[in-house]
């Protein structure tokens, strides 16, 4: 069960969602009969015994009446009674439950309902697809094998009405692309496809009607199946990416505490917070619109708001972001802008002004097919005329043409990319990095510059004690047992940070802006900045230091000076240094403060560091490495990052990162590791090369096999055996990708990389 | 070729059935957590059989 202990991280995460009943009420829906059922996710459920552990502590629920885990979306469903012998029962208990056995528990939105119905149709259309084509290849092997006329034309036309249904219901899915594509004036991969299918079924029906010797409609529902084949799997890659990556997500806060000016408070939803209002922010909780704080004081954590990595002190008058994180004391924030104007808002705003780059990115496939199906038309149509004006008998024309249309199927092109990505997929997935699309891989492979963020991405986002003065361990014991008892960031740290059991302290109070406050004894002890436990303005802290400084004294006498850093991710000096080697040109586009900004890029070894940015100057930044023909992988985390996510040219983001950060990447990665930066790159290039090795097979086959068929010598037979070996060389091919992983093969890196968690946690899974 | 009559239909009946058991099986949410039911087949049975 070692995989199933939470980490320290974890438990600080979930001190920091906590769900009110009525929230938890308003997320779960009726099924009738006082039952209700809730949909949780639980993102770090991951084996067989994290199953059998969250259902068992439901289940122990008396209101609880079914409970059930979903591993692959990592969620529960559960169903509960509003009432168990006629007392109310707590919703909110259920998300206790899952916390307390260690694993946290998110309310979601539910808006995976409708992935799942696309992938069900999908899988249906496989299966009818794969029923058509069995049932039409065992006549079609009855009439290769020598079935004359009466019997060949009964069998043709039992072909026909098994495909004709099949046709219409499976291949919708093109036909619906493809027409998509013809009206807006462009071609994709669907067009062709869809020409062959519907030609080649014409002209099979009119050979049948009219006894003919040869009929298509194996060739026919056998391409559809194989296409479908890779459609499905694509589509499945990207649904689980996305469920991955939707479990993270942490609901903002849906409604808020607003203050009326009687004093009395109520719960609100967030859209229903106006100009003027009143609102009660406890510690712990996100600042939900933009305001000014009217009362209180408190610490905020703005580090996934502006980058900033130092908590900021406010106190009355001051304004605060929608999005911060309220830390120490509680507040009453008087709503400055409706949360559709709040930050979050103007955000998205710059997000959909910057998404121009990527919206105009055109798949590999879709730009092979706008060369390949004009050549392929053309040659049908020139071989048609010619048999037709040469040879003068039309139907024979016809019938050559379709065998060339068969012939050159986009079969093998039409697997040839979403193969190879699936597998790049699944080869990403095992490493811990999720990818949300194929394109996302077609764009990664064409990088040449990468930005950085620093906090929360080239760091951790949460400090370290690197350093501790002190004369012995009484006082380290001291300054961990105040620690204890405050939520800010460098306490929480300090705290679990020391080998030294705390001492335990009865009383002990924050204050916010400065640090805590405790009596032990006679002594009086104070934790803070150096200003406030010495109680006296000092300068040994200057704002510009990287390191952060606590204080603690006894009657301001200092007894001991902790020192803490926002750490760097393991593995970042590793993956710059191979970024320089691969000829990568490496940047740092921060909104922290510029002397925090540069300590940060000479550790590392990156050359080019801006520092203090805002959102908008990160996209300005992006827009102008683009202007200059770069292509840029941006990798951030936070939300002033998710403008500039997506305005580069491909992006990525840590788990961490925040939701609206997460939705604007290509890639989010799992790991603790900021390797996976070089993986995903690597993982990229060689699906890049092993398409195009796809396609150069593709078009090899096409060059060998389009003479016979404009000779006029291939029959159903020889498409049938042509197409299904070019497939299979072609997914062979692909499969190639996993071999390159397990062999020390790559272009950015020398060295094995390191296994990401996700594999060990596997295994340790297995082995208890 | 009189045996045809029974035969064709027959394979088709086979075929359909096949068709008919995998719908079944998709419809019946069989394919909503394949990674779930490969770790439940380990699992002890009480954890289901604790309600009723």
């Amino acid at each position: 069960m070692t995989c199933c202990t939470m980490d320290a991280d974890g438990v600080l995460a979930m001190s920091a969602t906590s769900f009110s009943s009525e929230e938890v009420a308003l997320a779960s829906h009726p099924l009738g009969s006082g039952l209700f059922q809730l949909d949780l996710s639980v993102p770090d459920a991951h084996c067989g015994a994290c199953i059998a552990t969250i259902e068992r502590a439901l289940a122990k629920l008396p209101s609880v009446r079914k409970a059930r885990v979903n591993l692959t979306s990592r969620r529960v469903s559960c169903v509960y009674a509003k009432e168990v012998e006629g007392r109310p029962t707590d919703p909110a208990e259920i998300i206790n439950a899952v916390n307390s056995v260690g694993y946290r528990a998110h309310l979601f939105a539910p808006v995976a309902a409708e992935n799942d119905k696309t992938r069900n149709q999908l899988l249906l259309a496989v299966g009818v697809a794969g029923f058509a084509a069995a049932n039409i290849m065992l006549l079609s092997v009855s009439v290769w094998s020598g079935a004359d006329a009466a019997t060949r034309d009964m069998f043709h036309w039992i072909s026909a009405m098994i495909a004709a249904p099949a046709l219409v219901y499976a291949g919708r899915f093109f036909f619906q692309s493809a027409w998509n594509a013809l009206r807006h004036g462009r071609t994709n991969m669907d067009v062709p496809i869809s020409l062959a299918v519907t030609l080649s079924y014409a002209v099979s029906l009119w050979e049948t009607m009219h006894h003919g010797e040869h009929a298509w409609f194996d060739a026919t529902v056998s391409l559809l199946f194989f296409l479908l084949i890779g459609r499905t799997l694509d589509h499945i890659m990207r649904e689980k990416a996305r469920a991955a990556i939707n479990g993270l997500a942490r609901i903002s806060p849906r409604g808020a505490l607003v203050v009326s000016p009687d004093g009395s408070r109520r719960y609100v939803a967030i859209e229903d917070i106006s100009v003027g209002d009143e609102i009660a922010v406890a510690a712990g909780d996100r600042i939900p619109v933009d305001g000014l704080v009217s009362k209180g004081e408190s610490d905020l954590d703005l580090s996934i708001v502006t980058g900033e990595s130092n908590p900021v002190a406010v106190s009355q008058g001051a304004a605060v972001s929608s999005g911060a994180m309220n830390l120490t004391g509680s507040l009453v924030v008087r709503a400055t802008k409706l949360a559709r104007d709040s930050l979050l808002a103007e955000i998205i705003n710059l997000m959909e002004a910057a998404e121009g780059g990527r919206a105009r990115y055109r798949r590999i496939a879709d730009r092979a097919a706008a060369l390949y199906s004009p050549v392929v038309h053309l040659l049908a149509l020139v071989s048609f005329l010619a048999w037709g004006f040469l040879g003068g008998d039309w139907k024979q024309a016809m019938l050559v043409a379709v065998a060339v249309l068969i012939i050159t199927c986009p079969c093998a092109l039409g697997l040839a990319v979403p193969v190879v990505q699936v597998v790049a997929a699944g080869e990403l997935f095992r490493k811990g990095i999720m990818v949300k699309d194929g394109s996302a891989l077609e764009r990664l492979a064409e990088i040449d510059t990468v930005a950085f963020d620093k906090t929360g991405t080239l760091t951790l986002g949460t400090p370290r004690l690197v350093k501790t003065v002190a004369d012995g361990d009484a006082d380290v014991a001291l300054a961990a047992g105040m620690a204890l008892h405050s939520r800010h960031p460098l306490s929480q740290v300090l705290a679990r940070g020391t080998p030294i059991a705390p001492m335990p302290f009865d009383r002990v109070s924050e204050i916010p802006g400065g640090g805590l406050e405790a009596r032990h004894g006679d002594g009086h002890y104070r934790l803070g900045s150096a200003a406030f436990a010495c109680a006296q303005t000092s300068n040994s802290a200057s704002p510009d230091n990287p390191l952060s400084e606590v204080v603690l004294t006894s009657d301001g006498v200092v007894k001991a000076r902790f020192f803490f850093e926002d750490v760097v991710r393991p593995g970042a000096e590793e993956t710059i240094a191979r970024l320089d080697a691969g000829r990568f040109e490496t940047f740092i586009f921060s909104g922290d403060r510029q002397s925090v900004v540069d300590a940060t890029a000479a550790k590392l070894g990156v050359r080019r560091a801006v520092g203090a940015l805002s959102p908008k100057q990160k996209v300005d930044e992006c827009e102008i490495l683009n202007e200059r023909g770069r292509r840029v992988f941006m990798v951030g985390d936070g939300i002033n990052d998710a403008p500039a996510l997506a305005a580069a040219h491909v992006s990525m983001a840590p788990a961490s990162a925040s939701d609206i950060g997460r939705q604007a990447a290509d890639l989010v990665f799992f790991t603790e590791r900021l390797d996976a930066v070089t993986e995903a790159i690597e993982i990229a290039r060689q699906s890049a090369a092993l398409i195009r090795q796809n396609f150069a097979l593709a078009i090899g086959y096409n060059l060998l096999a389009v003479p016979i068929a404009i000779a006029g010598l291939a029959t159903p037979l020889i498409a049938a055996v042509a197409m299904s070996t070019s497939s299979i060389i072609v997914v062979t091919n692909a499969l190639r990708l996993t071999a390159f992983g397990t062999r020390p093969f790559s272009r950015l890196s020398r060295e094995p990389v390191a296994l990401a968690k996700e594999i060990k946690t596997a295994w340790t899974c297995s082995s208890t | 070729m009189d045996m045809l009559i029974y035969l064709i239909p027959i394979a088709l009946f086979m075929g359909g059935i096949g068709l008919a058991a995998f719908l079944w099986s998709l419809k019946s949410g069989q394919y909503d957590d394949l990674q779930g039911a490969a770790w439940r087949v380990l699992a002890d049975d009480e954890a289901d059989s604790s309600k009723p």
